[in-house]
Formats: structure tokens, C-alpha cells, sequence
């Protein structure tokens, strides 16, 4: 079987003009439990009223640090936890209206980012990606499950009867990678899937999410917090802050100007990779705040060089600031926001 | 040229068990007084390993180490007992990965650090609160005073780790040995560290080993570089050199998988391939099988070390030819 | 557009046999083990081809042979308190002492299994009404409560293979439990459950292989517990009714004849203190076995 054969994918329903997945108000808040009875004593606020919108063949990167909810917000889309509220619409169809969670599965799937912890131990890796064709009732699982071991540069000859244990984090990755595809998705959610590797091999893993990505004509999520291999692998970014997206942007237009101060300071705490030219003054001071007890108003105000009494009190919705589809959330860049500062900062 | 403040001779290390596994190969190393270096490699390179073998961590009943460190002149790997315990923590001290680990959660951050203080200086409990508050000063902690009554656990990673940071330097260690500190840390909260650190280094005078797989942190942190393969240095020289002249294939390849300025979509120059497992000592260069420009001349033997400049060092045969058109 | 690039340094590939196989290569290995083993083998063999060893009748006793020392020639272990020949005794009572020893660590490692694995696979209220009740019988001593039991349902051996049963359900339960919700929050679960696979078949291909050997191993450290307790029900004369050959019964009439040859009546005690150490260090071998990883 050739690779291509592999794949059969489910029909495009919605024309290349309409989103292959659309979110909207997504909201997962997890409990914290104490006592005997587990009763609830606080909410962590992982995600809290996100909404974006993926489009056909592009690669939508989502960055952010640790607690903005990127990996929460993943897991919604894959339904592997349940939301709160919020819509899920997978090319047309609502989760829960017109698409089953099955169905949803078998247009999205995920590779995550511990390449050792995402494969059953006691399974040789071959059963690990024929099991999901398997599930579906998909033709001839083992047979799919090898084209796509060779697709992903493991021969099966070597490689099918091996567990996990008896292979390199790189090799395990793309086994992964190979069980994500057995399933013919149209959407992969990539979260941190390149992470862990050591750079050398990140590279590698990279040239190969590209290949698969022209071959298949995949859609991918990619969450990553390293912004260099972002800008090299999307089209558009988002960028989250306590569960919230502060900014949505192409590539281009992100790195030639970031509208949101959270956005600026992500991005001036990149290292310089110049030894001439040295970062002097770190862009934030302090850790993220708590998800558990977000600020009021905006989320970064306490952190904001910009922050005026305004910010803690309301919080700034999303709005268009660029021609290109660049969206920030953030009262500067509303002149009507009465913020002292508002349309004078570039 | 500065005083040796540490001095590597021809350090062997190897782990046995079922099987052996040959850590660190023939590694030579110097740094003078408040000098930084940092120590870049993926894993399995046997960077931590050496950090370990300075600390004299290392399992013994499990490892073979050969050769030479010593540190202000004195032998490491003969110490023993109470010069041991004076050596750790007093003359060199470390910084974690994970500080949440490294600190003991059932004491105060202030009371593990005046303890420290008290055994390595012979101080009273109450100067040595002094200490410890004075040092989460320094490493910028707000309100320090309510913090040195704090468990570890109601900090947050950066504070833990600035708290890591104040401990390992309470007593004014020469050198200070760092194992990937800010790799467990968001971005925004890494370059606070990096640059604490860059600060207290200046203020202390102290010279600095950082361990890390991330060149763009080595380049915020470091003078100087060396490069680590397979337990092996491929390539030494300052920041500025490793960084604008790269001269091992390795070194090339670690710098062109950064991704810091390549075009979107342009096909990756990846390395190839994946680290040796190291189960045999190397008789030749470790990198030719991964190595576009290897020859059959890589294979048959060690490389020579070749010296391109004064503490600047290149294992490689090839190192002399031009730079490969990009 | 292909893969070029050698894939190097790979494992090598060792010989290819299962997991079970290697566990049995490195139990081989282990002579505690293994003598262990052999010894509990010999047991229950004995136990099972008890009435084809030719041995005397083990209910058949004689006013005239009481308490025979050991090394009596025709009864090379002497006879009990009425006569009756005490190595037939002994190896019938195997048959008993094991059977009510190790069936209820086998009906509770199932039921336990089966409520472990539900209540850390689906975990929310399920997991806390399942974990509540299990505590419940948590809160009592096991002796106390297989006594309590077993002397609430009167004695017999059904009773006390359902006493002993529900005395070692709990804790295979939460041990169950912890393993479970431990295998549950690893990635491989999340990306069979996005599959699309239902919680049964993830479960069955996921969850199971992975849960199953160190609760195996928990409840073969139980089965010495077990045949203690086993006895210990029988000793009280709330277990195994007499004149049934049973280890535990044996050691409670033979009581009496402790001044008369304190080395005849040691001999129950000695039969149950043999098979439940070697029990005991066969599990242990066991545990280690499996635990050699890469």
C-alpha cells in the first residue's frame, strides 16, 4: 500500500472557504477538591471564553506559558475532556448537534508531548498504531499501520515488533506521529510534540510534520513555547494569558509588530542569540499569577507596563487592530476604551 | 591570563551495570576565576554527568572515573569525609534543574539556608538568618523578610528557584556549577534568572559552570562555550566564536537547528540521525556517522584537536576547510 | 519525497520474546526463588494425588496408637490424639489449608480487579462511593473481621471462603485503585480514548495489561496471609469442622498433647509456617522479576 492509499480521509463538506474548526466561548473550569466529601473549594480557570477559528490547510501555532490553558484548550478540542460551555464546530458540524464525539475523533487527533508516557508499554508499536484504524473499522489496520511506520522513516521490518522502551525519544515521536495518522484525521493537534527532543532531532521531526502536512493536506494545531520553531512551521499565531487569547495574528505580521504588552514581552524574553548584543533588562518581572485567582479586568494588568486603573476593571475584548486578520485584546488599541494611553502606542 | 580556578585532566568516566556505558571520554577542561562558561549538548552528552563528577555525586560503587580535577589547585577526587563536606557547598556549590525537588519541603526556605550557613561558617543561628535574609535580597525576592518564613511549596518555579540560587551562593562559593536551571521555567521568568545570575556573577566574582541543551541561553549567560558530544568536547572558544564562527560540524548543525533565522517552510539542514549509545568507548570521531562532511579518514581514528586560536579548540579533521556554501 | 535518513543507533535488537518470557528467565534465575517454588509445588502437588500415595486413611484412628512419637516405624511422623497417622494427615490437610488458603486471594483478586480498575478508570462519584465502602471494611483489623464474619455466618468451609474473600476484596480494591488512576492520567489512555474507542475496549487493551501484574503481585503476597487467617478461623473451631484433616484444625486438637510431645504438635504449625514463607518469598521473587525494566 502506498502512503497516499492510506489515507482515506472524510470527505471536505464546507468548501475551502469555511473553517475546518471553529471554537466559540470555550470555557473549562476544574475544581479543586478537599476534604472527605471532595468538596469544591476553588476553580482553576484553565479556559475561560476562548474562541478562534482554524482554516483549511493552514497551521494555527498557539503559544503561551505554563497555566495559559493552551494544553486544557487542546484537549476541548479533541474532546478528551468535556467543556463547560462553549461551541465546537468541525467543518460545519457542531459537536453534540450534528457530530458525534466518535465522529470528532476521527476527523481530529493529537500527538502529545511525552513521547515515552503517550504509548501503552506493554504493546509493540506496530498494535499501537493499528489500534486506532482497528476501532474505527477501518480496512486492513496492520497493513495501514506499516505504510505509515515506513512513512514516518521507521521500516517495519526493524521496527513493527519493537515496544517503546527499545526505541529513541525521536523514533518514539514518530511513532506517535504514524498513530495519529492511522486514524486518517484532517486536523492534528500537535501539543509540544517537539518539545522534548534534543534540537538536532526537533529538526528532523520538523522536515517530517511539513512533508506529512503537504502529502496528507493536514490542518495542524501546533502548541508550542518555543516561538522560533513556531514562526517556522505557521501561518497564524494566537497567543493566551490565564486561559484567555490576548492576541491572533499571521506570522508575518506578529513579528513585525506585536499589539498586546503580554505578546511584546513574550517575545523580548526570547533569547538574543547575539553575544554583541545581549538582553539587559528582563521585559517582566514576577511569575505568572495563579489560574486559580486571575486578576479582575484584564488578566495582565498586574504584570502590564501600560496598566492603568481602566484595565483593572474591565476587561478588554478581542478586536481587529490590522487589515490582515490581526486581532489583540487589549485597550490600547481601543481609542473608545478611555485608556490615557489608547491608539498611541504603536 | 586569569588564574586556574578549575582544571579537567583527561576525565574518564563510566557507569557499569548490565551494561557499560561510556559517560564522559578523555574530557579536558579549564576555567579561570570568575569566568562562565557554559557546557551545551543534548542529552546524553554526559554534561550533567560532569557536573556530577565536580561534585564527586556520582554513584561510586557504580563508576570508573580516571583522570584529574581539581579545583584551586587541590585534588577533588581524593577528598574525603569532613574536607568533602567542606568542599561542597562551601567552595563550589549547584543550582538544580528542579528546585521544587532540591529543596527540603519540611524546613523554611530561611531556616535551610541559615543552616547551610551555620555549618559551613561556624556562624550563630541568628547571624545566619542575617545571612539568609541578606541573600534573598540580593537575589531580588519582594518582601524577603516574610518569605525567609515560607515552605518551598507556597513559592512559585521562579521564586523557588531564585531561593536554589540565594542557598547555593549563602556561603560565597568560588565556583558555582548550574544544571539546566531555567529549563523548567516559562520564557518570561527564564530571562529574569539568566540575568540575575549574570549579575550575581559579576557581584561575586565567582567563576560558573551552566549546563544547558538551549544555545540561546548559553549565549545570555556565558563568556565562553564548549560544545559536547558523546561525552567527548568537540569544540571550545568564546561565545562570540562558537556563536559568529562555528567550526565543528556538530556546532554548525546545533546552530542551524535553533531555527533562529531560518525562512518559513525552507527545508531544515537536520542532523541526521541520532547520538551513539555509547555502550563502546569511541575510537574514532563519535559524529561521523551523523557527519555530511565525514570521510573515511573520521573513521579511522580520533580526531586531532586542532587549536585555531589561543583557548580555542576544535575536534574535527575537517576544520580547517571553508565553511560549506549555505 | 522520502526518509533517508539512517535511523542509527537504534537498540539493538535483543532476541525477540515476550514480556512473561523474561520474567520467567529472571525468576529462574533466582535460587530463593526457585526453591521456593519447588516447595510449593511439591505441596499442592501432594495435596491434589493425596489419595493415590498410598498413605493410611487419614480419619481411620486407634485407641491403642495415640500420640506416637515421631519415627514410629508404619507412622513415620506418629499419629494424633486419636491415633489417626499423622503424614496422611498432613498431606490431605493440604489439601483444605491450600484450597481455603488461596481461592478466596483468587475470587478477591477478580472482584477486587474488577472494582479497582472501574472505580480509578472512571473515578468521579463512582470512585467515591467504591473507595467509601472500601474504607469501611478498611477500618477493622482483617483477623478481627474474618472472625467476626465467619462467626455471623456460622462455620463451614463456604463460610469462610466467603469471609476470607470479603476480607481481602478491600485491599486488592484500593491497590487496584492506585494503579488505575496512575495508568489513567498517561497520555497513551488520552490517545486511545481519541480514537474514538470505547471505555470498554481501552480498558481491555489499554488499561488491563498494565494494571494487572502489580496487583498479581499484591494478592500473591496476600495468599500467606490468607492461609493463616484460614487456620487461625479453623483453630477457633469457626472454620473447618473436625474430624476434616485441616492444618489449622489439626494444630488446635493436638493443643492438648503439647506436653506429651511438644515436637508431634509443632508439626501443623510447621506445615503452615513453611508454605506461607515460601508464599511470601515466591511473591517477593515475583515482584522482582517484573520489575526489571530496560
Amino acid at each position: 500500500m502506498s502512503a497516499t492509499e492510506l489515507y482515506d480521509r472524510l470527505p471536505d463538506r464546507g468548501g475551502p472557504a469555511q473553517p475546518l474548526l471553529t471554537v466559540r466561548g470555550l470555557k473549562k473550569y476544574f475544581p479543586i477538591r478537599g476534604g472527605i466529601l471532595g468538596r469544591t473549594r476553588a476553580m482553576v480557570q484553565a479556559v475561560d471564553g476562548v474562541s478562534f477559528e482554524v482554516r483549511k490547510g493552514e497551521t494555527l501555532g498557539i503559544v503561551g506559558e505554563s497555566g495559559c490553558g493552551k494544553s486544557t484548550t487542546a484537549r476541548l478540542a479533541v474532546g478528551l475532556i468535556d467543556r463547560d460551555e462553549g461551541d465546537i464546530i468541525f467543518d460545519g458540524d457542531a459537536l453534540g448537534d450534528t457530530l458525534s464525539l466518535r465522529e470528532l475523533r476521527r476527523g481530529i487527533q493529537m500527538v502529545f508531548q511525552d513521547s515515552y508516557a503517550s504509548l501503552n508499554p506493554r504493546l509493540t508499536i506496530e498494535e499501537s498504531v493499528a489500534f486506532g484504524a482497528r476501532v474505527q473499522g477501518l480496512s486492513d489496520p496492520m497493513g495501514r499501520a506499516h505504510g505509515l511506520l515506513a512513512r514516518v522513516g521507521l521500516d517495519p521490518a526493524r521496527f513493527a515488533q519493537r515496544y517503546p522502551h527499545e526505541l529513541s525519544g525521536g523514533q518514539r515521536q514518530r511513532v506517535n506521529i504514524a498513530r495519529a495518522l492511522a486514524m486518517s484525521p484532517r486536523l492534528v493537534v500537535l501539543d509540544e510534540a517537539v518539545s522534548a527532543l534534543d534540537k538536532s532531532v526537533e529538526a528532523q521531526v520538523l522536515n517530517l510534520l511539513s512533508d506529512l502536512r503537504a502529502e496528507f493536506g493536514l490542518t495542524y494545531i501546533f502548541i508550542s513555547h518555543d516561538l522560533n520553531v513556531v514562526r517556522y512551521i505557521s501561518d497564524r499565531v494566537l497567543v493566551m494569558y490565564l486561559g484567555e487569547v490576548v492576541e491572533v495574528a499571521p506570522v508575518a505580521a506578529i513579528w513585525a509588530r506585536q499589539a498586546h504588552p503580554y505578546t511584546r514581552s513574550l517575545f523580548s524574553a526570547m533569547p538574543s542569540m547575539d553575544p554583541d548584543n545581549r538582553t539587559e533588562e528582563p521585559p517582566l518581572t514576577g511569575d505568572p499569577p495563579n489560574p486559580i485567582d486571575p486578576p479582575e479586568g484584564c488578566r495582565f494588568h498586574t504584570r502590564c507596563p501600560f496598566a492603568a486603573t481602566l484595565c483593572g476593571r474591565k476587561a478588554p475584548q478581542l478586536r481587529k487592530i490590522g487589515a490582515d486578520g490581526h486581532l489583540a485584546a487589549c485597550h490600547l488599541h481601543d481609542p473608545t476604551s478611555g485608556h490615557p494611553k489608547a491608539g498611541k502606542i504603536a | 591570563m586569569t588564574d586556574k580556578l578549575l582544571e579537567i585532566d583527561h576525565l574518564t568516566v563510566r557507569f557499569k551495570g548490565a551494561r557499560t556505558i561510556h559517560a564522559i571520554n578523555d574530557l579536558s577542561l579549564s576555567l579561570g576565576e570568575g569566568e562562565t562558561l557554559a557546557l551545551l549538548g543534548e542529552s546524553g552528552s554526559g554534561k550533567s554527568v560532569t557536573l556530577k563528577a565536580l561534585l564527586r555525586l556520582l554513584p561510586p560503587k557504580r563508576t570508573e572515573i580516571e583522570g584529574d580535577i581539581r579545583v584551586g589547585g587541590t585534588d577533588i577526587l581524593r577528598l574525603s569525609g569532613r574536607s568533602l563536606q567542606r568542599y561542597r557547598g562551601g567552595d563550589v556549590s549547584m543550582v538544580f534543574q528542579e528546585p521544587a525537588l532540591a529543596l527540603d519541603p519540611v524546613y523554611t526556605v530561611g531556616a535551610q539556608i541559615a543552616e547551610t550557613v551555620m555549618r559551613h561558617k561556624g556562624v550563630s543561628r541568628s547571624e545566619a538568618m542575617e545571612v539568609a535574609l541578606d541573600m534573598l535580597k540580593r537575589v531580588k525576592i519582594p518582601s524577603p523578610e516574610r518569605r525567609l518564613q515560607n515552605y518551598p511549596h507556597e513559592l512559585s518555579g521562579g521564586m523557588r528557584q531564585r531561593v536554589m540560587i540565594a542557598l547555593a551562593l549563602a556561603c560565597r562559593p568560588r565556583l558555582l556549577l548550574a544544571d539546566e536551571p531555567t529549563t523548567a521555567l516559562d520564557a518570561t521568568v527564564q530571562i529574569q534568572i539568566l540575568l540575575l545570575l549574570r549579575e550575581l556573577q559579576k557581584e561575586f566574582g565567582m567563576g560558573v559552570i551552566f549546563v544547558t541543551h538551549d544555545i540561546g541561553v548559553a549565549v545570555e549567560i556565558s563568556e565562553r562555550i564548549a560544545v559536547m558530544y558523546a561525552g567527548q568536547i568537540v569544540e571550545e572558544g568564546t561565545t562570540r566564536e562558537i556563536i559568529k564562527d562555528p567550526r565543528h560540524p556538530y556546532t554548525r548543525g546545533l546552530l542551524a537547528a535553533n531555527l533562529h533565522d531560518v525562512a518559513r517552510g525552507e527545508r531544515l539542514a537536520a542532523i541526521p540521525g541520532a547520538p551513539p549509545a555509547l555502550e563502546t568507548r569511541p575510537a574514532s570521531c563519535s559524529f561521523a556517522p551523523r557527519c555530511a562532511l565525514a570521510g573515511p579518514d573520521c573513521r579511522a581514528g580520533l580526531p586531532p584537536v586542532v587549536t585555531p586560536a589561543p583557548r580555542r579548540r576544535v575536534a574535527c579533521l575537517r576544520a580547517d576547510e571553508a565553511v560549506p556554501a549555505e | 519525497m522520502t526518509l533517508t535518513e539512517p535511523l542509527t543507533s537504534a537498540p539493538a535488537p535483543e532476541a525477540r520474546k515476550g514480556y512473561w518470557a523474561g520474567v520467567a528467565g529472571r525468576l529462574a534465575r533466582d535460587p530463593v526463588s526457585m526453591l521456593c517454588l519447588a516447595v510449593v509445588a511439591a505441596l499442592i502437588l501432594a495435596a491434589i494425588f493425596a489419595p493415590w500415595l498410598g498413605l493410611a486413611d487419614p480419619y481411620k484412628g486407634s485407641m491403642i496408637a495415640r500420640l506416637k512419637p515421631i519415627g514410629t516405624p508404619g507412622h513415620i511422623l506418629g499419629t494424633d490424639e486419636q491415633g489417626r497417622d499423622m503424614l496422611a494427615r498432613l498431606i490431605h490437610g493440604g489439601r483444605l489449608t491450600l484450597f481455603i488458603g488461596l481461592m478466596p486471594v483468587v475470587f478477591a483478586f477478580f472482584i477486587g480487579s474488577i472494582l479497582g480498575v472501574v472505580a480509578g478508570y472512571v473515578g468521579g462519584r463512582l470512585n467515591t462511593l467504591i473507595m467509601r465502602v472500601v474504607d469501611v471494611f478498611f477500618a477493622f483489623p482483617s483477623v478481627l473481621l474474618a472472625i467476626a464474619i465467619s462467626g455471623a455466618l456460622g462455620a463451614g468451609i463456604v463460610n469462610s471462603l466467603v469471609s476470607l474473600t470479603i476480607v481481602f476484596v478491600p485491599p486488592i480494591t484500593r491497590v487496584a485503585e492506585a494503579v488505575t488512576s496512575g495508568v489513567r492520567s498517561l497520555d497513551y489512555i488520552d490517545a486511545a480514548r481519541a480514537t474514538g474507542a470505547s471505555a470498554l475496549t481501552v480498558i481491555r487493551v489499554h488499561v488491563i495489561g498494565n494494571v494487572l501484574s502489580p496487583i498479581f503481585v499484591y494478592a500473591t503476597s496476600l495468599t500467606s496471609v490468607c492461609m493463616i487467617l484460614a487456620a487461625g478461623l479453623s483453630f477457633l473451631g469457626i472454620g473447618v469442622r473436625p474430624p476434616e484433616p485441616e492444618w489449622g484444625l489439626m494444630l488446635n486438637t493436638l493443643r492438648s498433647a503439647i506436653y506429651v510431645d511438644p515436637w508431634l504438635s509443632a508439626l501443623p504449625g510447621v506445615m503452615i509456617f513453611v508454605t506461607s514463607l515460601c508464599l511470601n518469598l515466591l511473591s517477593d521473587g515475583v515482584r522482582s522479576a517484573m520489575n526489571v525494566r530496560d
